[in-house]
């Protein structure tokens, strides 16, 4: 099990009561999700599908690169890995 | 006989020369004319395509243009002297295939060659881009190359005030503005370019008089509507860059689908409270195929995910960071330096002070601009934004 720091996007922050940043632990990425959701009542829905998988407007990236193109959620993370959950945002402040 | 003339005729023993037509052939096989007479001369007139980099800055500025020390050179002047010594000079910097054209540019004419005008900046011009003028990167040719583009503009709000208010600036000749709405003074925190006096005004005009007063030479193509699957072709069609600044997912998908359609990059920025990203879509980047916005989210969010800055509020100043990074990948494209942000998105957080940095891949299966992709059409995005099936 590793320790890393996942990312809060603005929209879904009222739900870690303001944190931008929070620790989860986990070999996974699913598994820091899940322990993530455990923790923050209401978060996971907003990311993930009913089957567990980033929903089409949000992107899950570990480190830099897109989970999508490792091994989806099932990819490994390491001690100190950054996730970061990166929702669709249309703001242009017209 | 003078000592000049000594040297040249030693010269000419040890540089080859050609006639006007061979240096034509040769240009027409990869080798490089380097005019290397006086602005004023080369105002009359110069071989198309030739370099015209000055006797005086030639051995400060022949790097820049001609990299490869290989790359055969056809040095010309007025009449094939001043030539002479500028090829001797080439040839101790290091380039080892010099030529020189016999007669120069009066036996080009005589033998009616082609003749090209190149375009000239007028004081006026020459003072307000000295600054572009200066660097190598952007120069004469990039700063004529600037005022030749067209840059379309979607929104004239928190990100295209900056964005359109630094193109301006630039240089960029063509402004196209699309905006449907009228200046509000709840804008006048974040779009700088508008005012107090125009509060109630159209958007679009305000954005025309404001950049019209900081650069008389760009022209501004107001279009004041909503971009429809109906008109957005014959609005994007004939600019060279598209800055998506607008601030509602149909428009964004919209824009997306027109750009992946007509080959135009597409540079996005969108912005949230403290928070803003930025990147380049753009499928037909001839240097690697980038994503498009859909290969990123193949769907938009549902409303009650998604709240607008009308709703959340945003740091007035947010949208210039994002919208200025807009204006400088649109630079970089339109002169074609550097590396445009395709496939990376750039993620400030103002609070934290922290850019991040993310790969975007393309979707080999993207609908839009997968691999034998056909374009699927423009759907309702309204509906498809709205999150009702169609």
């Amino acid at each position: 099990m590793n320790t890393v720091v996942v990312r809060i996007p603005t929209p879904l922050r009222s739900y870690t009561k303001g944190a931008d940043e929070v620790h989860a632990t986990g070999a996974t990425v699913a598994e820091v999700m899940s322990a993530l959701g455990a923790m923050h009542q209401g978060l996971l829905e907003r990311v993930l599908d009913a089957e567990g998988e980033p929903r089409q407007f949000v992107n899950i990236y570990l480190g830099a690169r897109n989970v999508r193109a490792l091994q989806g959620m099932s990819t490994p993370v390491g001690e100190g890995d950054v996730i970061s959950i990166i929702p669709a945002v249309a703001g242009g402040a017209t | 006989m003078k000592a000049k003339d000594l040297r040249l005729a030693e010269l000419k023993t040890a540089i080859r020369e050609v006639s006007p037509r061979e240096a034509l052939a040769l240009q027409a096989q990869g080798a490089a004319i380097i005019d290397v007479r006086e602005v004023d001369e080369i105002a009359q007139g110069s071989p198309p395509g030739a370099l015209r980099l000055g006797r005086g800055f030639l051995e400060l500025r022949v790097e820049d243009a001609v990299p490869d020390p290989e790359r055969p050179l056809v040095l010309m002047c007025a009449s094939g002297a001043r030539s002479l010594f500028a090829a001797e000079d080439l040839k101790r910097l290091g380039y080892a295939r010099l030529f020189n054209m016999g007669g120069g540019f009066t036996r080009w004419m005589n033998e009616g060659l082609p003749v090209e005008v190149p375009p000239r900046f007028d004081a006026g011009a020459r003072e307000r881009y000295s600054r572009h003028l200066l660097m190598p990167e952007v120069g004469e040719a990039g700063q004529l190359r600037l005022l030749a583009s067209k840059v379309l503009l979607v929104g004239a709000g928190g990100l295209g005030s900056p964005a359109a208010m630094y193109l301006a600036a630039a240089g960029v000749g063509t402004l196209g503005i699309v905006d449907h709405d009228a200046v509000d003074r709840s804008n006048l925190q974040r779009q700088i370019l508008h005012t107090d006096a125009r509060v109630g005004t159209s958007k679009v005009a305000s954005a025309r008089q404001t950049l019209e007063a900081l650069n008389p030479q760009v022209k501004v193509r107001p279009f004041e509507l909503r971009l429809t699957s109906e008109n957005v072709e014959d609005i994007l069609q004939g600019f060279d860059v598209v800055v998506d600044g607008s601030d509602n997912f149909p428009t964004r998908y919209l824009v997306n689908d027109a750009c992946v359609k007509l080959g135009l990059p597409n540079v996005h920025g969108a912005v949230f409270r403290f928070e803003g990203q930025a990147t380049v879509f753009w499928p037909r980047f001839r240097m690697r195929r980038g994503p498009c916005y859909r290969c990123l989210y193949p769907q938009p969010p549902p409303a009650e995910l998604a709240p607008s800055c009308a709703e959340a509020g945003v740091l007035g100043v947010l949208p210039g960071v994002i919208g200025l990074l807009q204006s400088v990948e649109t630079l970089k494209i339109l002169l074609g330096i550097g590396e445009p942000l395709v496939g990376r998105l750039i993620c400030y957080d103002a609070l934290r002070g922290r850019f991040t940095e993310l790969e975007l891949a393309p979707d080999p299966r993207c609908r839009y601009c997968g691999e034998g992709a056909v374009f699927p059409g423009y759907v309702d995005y309204e509906q498809f934004c709205s999150g009702v099936p169609a």
